[in-house]
């Protein structure tokens, strides 16, 4: 330290001495200044480089040019003695040396090289130099030695000065240390003392420490000894006051170390009465385990303990749940006592069943779950441990679960009532509740899904009911409308209004159709849990209730309606045709409005929110008016055959060759009118007027029945007379050609009028096709002219063009008139007296 | 003229009985029995020029009384049956008769309209077929691809089997059989099947077809129910032994198998009235004529249940390789039961529709006011068939 303070005295003390020119010489001399060597600082270094370079500079021929042209070779130059000094090729020094007088680096003739010979050098300058030139160089020579020599005085100062002070201060330093070294020299002294004393206590002390330690650990080991002896005996203690868990803890302390020394005889005795009491004690845990009675919170200290004594973990899962298992099937037993006898009525209803089921099955489920779960699979145990019992675990559950599910399963079949179902729907959502929190309890398992899909499957059979029921529903309408339609006749009494058959027929359809929607609809309620399941959202409503249940219930409309066209065709008709009437009429009602007030209603009250398609109300429509015009041309046709048959057989059964001159119209025709007229009236209940051609609008009786005469007369007289056959066939022919071709069997408006018409048509074209294959006596012929002229005066009214039923009894008496043997026509006038009296 | 025009023939009196001259198959000829009370009937002998769509007319007067069925002899031809009313005393009774035409009418003659009106010819009876015992007769038929000596009639509720013996010139009546049950039966119509070495016999009575063996003369199907109102007509499958089609009033046509008679084969309801007569095409079964009292006639061809579901099948070596390209496109399309055509030419009830005997593609219709109308399947299908 002292050191260093003193070097940086040294600059002030030079620039001091500097200026002050004086210069103290006492201290030169000292021979220990000469031994302390001083960093050398950068001034001074450039000041001796300088020095030592101006020295061989300063010679008698200094090149005044090179001083004066060369400022900053100056600078340079000092690098350049550097290098020279370090034996390095200094390419300024050789630059300089081409321009200098004496351009031989290094050789004899450079100034300020190793090997200068001043006598070549002098006289290569004389040789070669001019006077002036050598003029120059003396004086240039001159100023460089005495630039020299100025500079070397300046370093000689300088140096100087710093020695003065640097002896200076290494004289005081060592006064300093004299002083120390006096003082260190005593605490050594000292330290030796010490260090006698101590080694001294040391060796004295020795053995007892020894001593002592070992007594220590005698000690210790004496009192875990101890421990072990008495270790049986207080196992043995702790089992007799149940104190289990200070039993085991005991033990486990000793068991490494009784299991290391067990090749000794007495820790083999000692372990061995151990392994006893402690086996004893797992038979006891064990026994309480299985015991099951004890509080979860027992058994979480059972299964603890048992694990603690190293008993299989797997064999303690098995146990766990195969306890609970017989407790959990007995409750499944008493579940599947409730569904009763097979076959026979459930004890309970489904909402206790499932109640019973959720609360005392499901629940006593959870809690098994929940303690399994506590005891063996969220412990801080090996990993393996706690997958083992996790996979036993979900294995359990869902084997047990599955007969849950199949004893819901079967419960829910057994629910067949179409009624109110509230009751059910309340059930699955208890059902379906309470296995959200199984499932949340045990992710792994897969009862959620499961439920979901039993409830699922629920709900649909439950629509496959309703549509059964709606389609029983519907037949059994249909059966009231049957028997009340059969039954007044017998009564005697008018037939059955069937406007209001009709009315009833269709109310009560509709209402069950809603009260069936309603039940359906608590399925979607918004308290119901499983009621946002994706599937209840959107295939439930759309492929569900809408086109399962409402478009299936319209649709089977349709197709009852049209079995009644196909079956009941051939083998004459069993189906009352007031009947056929009454569904035509309804399914045209359904086509008009019904359905689609029946599908808005279903799309209002489930909103549809599925993509599937959906069976558009236009092709409902469609169906339904096929069917409707389906019933009503099969109306028309059974209605016709009734009237074709009597007809048919009243010409067919007749000998009309050989009959008796007409007195009366025949029955069977009295008869067709009435029934014609009756179907007019029936007709006329359910279906609108229809419209008629124009012309028939005003014609009275009166009107008509001359002009039938009139025409009578020009029509057949012709025909009758002998002369002319082929007049008859020109004349139809000609008649044919201005009217239009009749379809017999053609499809009806759907209007009374069109009704009427189809059925008056089929009967008189039965009467002509009849008549035709007969042959006719001249009575018989008359006859025949009465029957026609009765029916031209009852028929006209019932159809929508009149020119029909005139021109198929003109068909009718013409062929009559072609197959009589004698062919005399009766008088108009006694026709229509005849009529008229009948 | 190759044109597929209708040809039309007018009778004077009304007429039901059609039928094609079957023992001639080079000709196109049928003959026609008139109906009428008052005037002499006739049976007009119609030859149909193919290549000039001309008719040509002989007419046979039939004095015994008006047609209601004419059948021609399968083997001779100027052979052929009719039954017939026969007034007397104001009692009818329908008759069945075999008749014999004159010479030269047998295979035609070209005389012109006119000059045949003038010397109206008249047949010569063979044979009458007694039914004194037995009522009414409905129709009389022959055996088909038989020699022509063999009948069959049916009268009211029998069904009479008679040989023909001594140059058709007597009738015996071999055998027969009788409808037994509750009410009036009676037969409407009958055929004589082709296959079964004519063993087989069907007849319609009221709703019920049965079939009959001729042997035994025992029933060996019914069909009951067969139409829901009275049956009208029958024919037989040339081609598939157990396929039957009847006709009826509640105008369908039924297609039958014999081995199973609960359900039709096919039925169809085309028609606005009754089905009058049905008949199969002789070569190609799978077209079928159906003539209704709604004064149509539907051809209406049932491929699917025809003996070429497939089209028709040429023998192998007969093709060239055109042809068979041909059939393989054919047997790719899907081949559908159709109707081909309604034909609307009548304007009163038709009561009788026949193929001819010589053309495949040609067929004659007959309504009840005399008007015969010649007509050809058209030409689209025919080569469809064909190729």
């Amino acid at each position: 330290m002292n050191v260093l303070n003193k070097t940086s005295l040294i600059p002030e003390m030079t620039s001091s001495s500097l200026a002050g020119g004086g210069c103290s010489q006492q201290n030169v001399t000292d021979p220990e200044v000469t031994s302390v060597s001083f960093p050398p600082s950068k001034q001074t270094c450039v000041a001796l480089g300088r020095g030592r370079m101006s020295v061989p500079q300063g010679g008698p021929l200094p090149g005044p040019a090179e001083l004066g042209s060369e400022p900053p070779g100056g600078k340079r130059r000092p690098h350049g003695m550097l290098k020279l000094y370090y034996g390095l090729p200094d390419p300024a020094a050789e630059a300089r040396g081409g321009l200098a007088p004496g351009g031989d680096p290094g050789g004899p003739t450079d100034i300020n090289g190793a090997h200068f010979d001043p006598e070549v050098f002098l006289t290569k300058l004389r040789k070669e130099c001019s006077l002036a030139q050598l003029m120059d160089c003396e004086t240039d020579m001159v100023k460089q030695i005495r630039a020299l020599d100025s500079d070397m005085q300046t370093l000689v100062y300088e140096n100087y000065n710093k020695f003065i002070s640097a002896t200076d201060t290494i004289r005081k330093m060592k006064n300093d240390f004299k002083k120390m070294e006096d003082e260190m020299d005593c605490l050594a002294a000292n330290m030796a003392v010490i260090t006698e004393f101590s080694a001294r206590i040391s060796s004295t002390l020795q053995d007892q420490h020894e001593q002592i330690t070992k007594l220590s650990g005698v000690h210790t080991l004496l009192r875990k000894l101890q421990f072990l002896f008495e270790l049986p005996a207080r196992l043995t203690k702790c089992v007799e006051l149940e104190a289990y868990g200070q039993a085991v803890r005991y033990y486990s302390k000793a068991r490494s170390i009784l299991h290391q020394y067990q090749h000794m005889p007495s820790f083999q005795g000692i372990q061995d009465d151990c392994q006893k009491i402690m086996a004893n004690l797992a038979q006891k845990l064990r026994e309480k385990f299985r015991d099951g009675g004890s509080g979860a919170k027992d058994l979480a200290e059972c299964v603890e303990l048992l694990l603690q004594l190293d008993e299989p973990a797997e064999e303690l899962c098995d146990e766990f749940l195969s306890h609970a298992r017989c407790r959990l099937e007995a409750e499944l037993e008493a579940l599947e006592a409730e569904l009763g006898q097979p076959g026979g009525a459930p004890i309970t209803d489904i909402l206790e069943f499932i109640d019973r089921g959720c609360n005392i099955f499901v629940s006593n489920m959870c809690l098994v779950i929940a303690s399994y779960q506590e005891l063996f699979v969220s412990r801080e145990g090996v990993q393996g441990i706690t997958r083992m019992a996790q996979d036993k675990l979900v294995a359990f559950v869902n084997s047990l679960m599955e007969t849950y599910f199949s004893l819901v399963e079967r419960r829910i079949q057994l629910e067949k009532g179409v009624g109110d179902n509230s009751l059910l729907v309340r059930a699955l959502d208890r059902f379906h509740r309470r296995l959200q929190a199984l499932a949340k309890l045990l992710p792994a398992s897969n009862v959620a899904a499961e439920g979901t899909e039993i409830v699922v499957r629920a709900a649909k059979e439950r629509i496959r009911q309703y549509l059964l029921a709606l389609q029983s529903f519907y037949q059994d309408c249909l059966t009231d409308v049957r028997q009340s339609l059969a039954a007044p006749r017998l009564a005697g009494k008018e037939s059955p209004n069937l406007a209001e058959l009709l009315g009833t027929i269709s109310a009560s359809v509709l209402n069950q159709i809603k009260s069936v929607l309603t039940y359906v609809h608590l399925f979607t309620a918004k308290d119901i849990t499983f009621s946002n399941k994706p599937y209840f959202k959107g295939e439930f409503c759309s492929q569900g209730v809408r086109e399962g249940l409402i478009v299936g219930f319209i649709k089977s409309i349709c197709q009852t309606a049209r079995q009644f066209c196909e079956t009941t065709g051939d083998k004459g008709g069993s189906t009352p045709p007031a009947l056929l009437l009454l569904l035509s009429r309804l399914c045209l009602d359904y086509e008009t409005s019904t359905i689609s007030y029946i599908l808005t209603l279903t799309d209002e009250q489930f909103l549809v929110q599925d993509r599937s398609p959906i069976t558009p109300v236009t092709s409902l429509c469609a169906e339904a008016r096929e069917a409707a015009q389906r019933l009503l041309n099969h109306y028309v046709k059974v209605q016709g055959l009734i009237i074709s048959q009597m007809l048919r057989k009243s010409v067919e059964t007749r000998d009309w060759v050989n009959t008796i001159e007409p007195r009366n119209v025949r029955a069977v025709m009295k008869r067709v009118v009435e029934d014609t007229t009756s179907i007019d009236v029936q007709v006329g209940l359910l279906y609108e007027e229809g419209v008629r051609k124009a012309q028939s609008s005003d014609s009275s009786k009166r009107t008509f029945s001359v002009y039938s005469s009139s025409r009578q007369q020009s029509r057949y007289a012709p025909s009758y007379t002998p002369s002319a056959p082929l007049d008859t066939n020109l004349l139809s022919n000609i008649q044919k050609l201005f009217s239009e071709r009749i379809d017999i069997f053609s499809p009806v408006e759907f209007n009374k009028v069109s009704v009427l018409t189809g059925i008056i048509k089929i009967s008189l074209k039965t009467f002509l096709e009849c008549v035709r294959l007969r042959t006719f006596g001249r009575y018989g012929l008359q006859q025949i002219q009465v029957d026609c002229y009765y029916l031209q005066l009852y028929l006209w009214r019932f159809v929508c063009d009149e020119n029909l039923v005139h021109f198929l009894l003109d068909e009718i008496m013409g062929s009559t008139a072609h197959r009589c043997l004698d062919p005399v026509p009766m008088e108009q006038s006694v026709i229509e007296v005849i009529c008229e009296r009948g | 003229m190759e044109d597929d025009a209708p040809v039309i023939y007018g009778l004077e009196f009304q007429a039901r009985a059609l039928t094609p001259q079957i023992a001639e198959t080079d000709a196109i000829r049928f003959l026609v029995g008139t109906q009428s009370l008052k005037y002499d009937n006739q049976i007009h002998i119609i030859d149909f020029d193919d290549e000039n769509n001309i008719i040509n007319k002989n007419v046979l007067i039939h004095q015994a009384g008006e047609i209601w069925h004419i059948s021609a002899s399968p083997a001779d031809k100027g052979v052929l049956a009719t039954c017939y009313n026969k007034t007397s005393d104001s009692k009818v009774m329908t008759c069945a008769a075999v008749w014999r035409m004159p010479k030269e009418l047998e295979s035609g003659s070209h005389e012109s309209p006119d000059d045949s009106s003038s010397n109206t010819q008249t047949l010569e009876l063979l044979c009458h077929l007694d039914n004194t015992a037995h009522g009414n007769m409905a129709c009389v038929i022959w055996e088909p691809m038989g020699d022509g000596k063999k009948l069959i009639s049916l009268a009211d509720n029998h069904l009479l089997l008679w040989d023909l013996q001594e140059s058709s010139s007597n009738a015996v009546l071999s055998n027969s059989a009788a409808l037994e049950g509750k009410g009036q039966l009676k037969f409407t119509s009958g055929r004589w099947s082709p296959h079964h070495n004519c063993t087989q016999v069907a007849t319609a009575n009221d709703t019920a077809i049965r079939g009959w063996d001729t042997r035994s003369m025992r029933q060996i199907y019914y069909i009951e129910n067969a139409h829901g109102q009275l049956v009208r007509d029958l024919d037989f499958n040339p081609n598939k032994q157990y396929y039957l089609a009847s006709c009826g009033d509640d105008c369908k046509v039924k297609f039958w198998d014999t081995r199973n008679v609960t359900e039709p084969v096919k039925t169809l309801e085309e028609h606005s009235h009754w089905v009058w007569n049905v008949r199969y095409n002789h070569s190609h079964d799978q077209l079928v004529l159906s003539g209704s009292s709604d004064s149509r006639i539907i051809l209406s061809n049932m491929v699917s249940i025809s003996s070429e579901p497939f089209g028709h099948l040429v023998d192998d070596d007969e093709l060239s390789d055109q042809e068979d390209h041909h059939q393989e496109e054919k047997t790719k399309e899907p081949l559908q039961d159709s109707i081909i055509a309604t034909y609307e030419e009548h304007e009163d009830s038709v009561y009788a529709v026949e193929w001819s005997s010589a053309d495949p593609w040609l067929f004659a219709s007959l309504s009840y006011d005399g008007r015969l109308v010649i007509n050809r399947v058209p030409r689209a299908l025919k080569y469809h068939i064909l190729l």
